[in-house]
């Protein structure tokens, strides 16, 4: 599938590749991952993010069946809130994780991974008792990131009151005459928006934040740099860190987790699993890099496996995210393509998180 | 792209320059722009035996790691310090930064010259 920018990132020397399902630029020809990573971190950077999922769930039951799908606790939300959760199975494993707004007494946008769209929409559907209109908006609605400190400077021009938006809340507006949601979130660790407009406007708003962006710089950037950015900012990122049959306690996510909410769907079987593996931070301490899968060890024993591994580009040494045994002490070992490289632990996120507006 | 005439290429992107008995080897524009931004490079040591058309190095950029493979056969007579300190050399100017230089038995059979290679480049594109 492609987004509608599909064009107009091949027009600006975006490289495609395939990714959740659609054709996205993984990094612009001019620009490449490093500097876009950099633009996010110092000044402000885009990314086309129409991929991912929009459901609405609405109706008299709407809060009381979300609450019991989701991990977190959505009951005394406030309208304007957004919240981050998982979405668990009956065996506690993760079938997604997602963000929910709250636009009104029970009445929710729910936005979920690309790759999960499909799947989430048939899981919720299938557990939904009654009281409930539940919708799959995704192909109607386009999303652009706006992220890095600088963002609130290009996004206030096009929406003056993008300034009394906190972190993780949103409000709806009208782009070009059509529904838009502009929120204060992101998967970059920095502060950031993400609009969401109808997808027939969603080129109009990429070309106006070019233009608009011009005084900071602002430059498109592409799913490499997505990457290096939530990685450095310890964000999970499903398939990675996330998956249907990794328990929902064990990846570092306990936040979002409210076992005493009442009832939700998993949530036996989490009480009854105690957390034998956890989600921590490595850095490497020779000139390798582990990536995906790479197995971490103690001496001869393995401990566990990289989920995400990359070269830190805000702090110039290569890192990674790992899910080992709990309770490890001291050095490890990770090997990388048959070599074995020293590494230690170190504290999630692997950055400062910026955010806090 | 840039792929100077002086040279002789591997359809696997490395270039070779033969000077006498010695030869430098290196990665094209083609393969640093491919790779993206370089991190990190795993050297050979001065004296180890090369082999035609098998790794001889890793190459880690910021998407993947890559690994780079020899043009010629023969003992490894010096190497790149730069690039031990600053990889990204190799994005900057990849034909100046060459990787080893190798006293050399025996060249590969699959290089071509650079206009056989640049047709190669143009199909993976």
């Amino acid at each position: 599938m492609r987004t509608p920018l599909y064009d107009t990132h091949v027009a600006s020397n975006g490289r495609i590749v395939e990714f959740g399902g659609f054709e996205l630029p993984v990094q612009y020809e001019s620009t490449g991952i490093k500097a876009e990573h950099i633009a996010v971190r110092e000044s402000v950077g885009m990314f086309d993010v129409s991929h991912m999922g929009e459901f609405l769930m609405s109706g008299p039951n709407a809060e009381s069946e979300l609450n019991y799908l989701v991990s977190n606790q959505i009951v005394g939300l406030p309208n304007g809130k957004v919240l981050y959760s998982l979405l668990c199975n009956e065996s506690g494993g993760i079938v997604d994780d997602l963000l929910i707004y709250k636009r009104a007494e029970n009445s929710y946008l729910i936005v979920v991974n690309a790759a999960n769209i499909d799947k989430d929409f048939e899981w919720m559907k299938s557990h939904l008792r009654s009281g409930v209109k539940f919708e799959n908006i995704s192909q109607k609605i386009g999303q652009i990131a706006v992220q890095g400190p600088k963002a609130i400077d290009v996004i206030k021009r096009l929406f003056p009151d993008a300034d009394t938006l906190h972190n993780y809340t949103f409000l709806e507006t009208e782009f070009k005459g059509g529904w838009c949601v502009l929120s204060r979130t992101g998967y970059t660790g920095e502060d950031g928006f993400e609009v969401y407009v109808e997808a027939d406007k969603v080129v109009d708003l990429w070309k106006l934040l070019i233009e608009t962006g011009k005084p900071e710089g602002i430059i498109p950037c592409g799913l490499g740099a997505r990457d290096t950015l939530r990685f450095e900012a310890g964000m999970p990122l499903y398939g990675h860190e996330l998956r249907d049959n990794i328990p929902a306690n064990e990846v570092g996510l306990n936040f979002a987790i409210k076992m005493d909410k009442g009832d939700f769907v998993g949530r036996e079987a989490i009480a009854n699993h105690t957390a034998a593996f956890c989600r921590r931070g490595i850095k490497l301490l020779g000139k390798g890099i582990a990536r995906e899968g790479s197995p971490v060890y103690q001496g001869t024993r393995q401990i566990g496996l990289v989920s995400s591994g990359n070269f830190s580009v805000t702090n110039g040494v290569a890192l990674a995210m790992v899910r080992v045994m709990k309770g490890i002490e001291g050095n490890v070992e990770v090997d990388v393509r048959g070599k074995r490289f020293p590494a230690e632990f170190v504290k999630l996120p692997f950055i400062a998180k910026q955010n806090n507006k | 792209m840039n792929i100077p005439s002086n040279l002789k290429y591997l359809p696997t992107h490395e270039w070779v320059l033969v000077e006498g008995s010695k030869a430098k080897v290196g990665i094209s524009d083609f393969a640093q722009h491919a790779l993206g931004d370089v991190v990190y490079i795993s050297l050979p040591e001065v004296g180890d035996e090369v082999t035609a058309d098998e790794s001889f190095a890793d190459i880690e950029s910021v998407k993947a790691a890559s690994e780079v493979f020899c043009p010629v056969s023969g003992t490894v007579t010096a190497i790149n310090e730069d690039l031990d300190a600053d990889a990204g050399l190799l994005n900057q100017d990849p034909y100046t930064n060459w990787i080893i230089e190798v006293e050399f038995s025996a060249l590969s059979d699959k290089l071509v010259d650079a206009a056989q290679y640049e047709k190669i480049c143009n199909e993976e594109k």
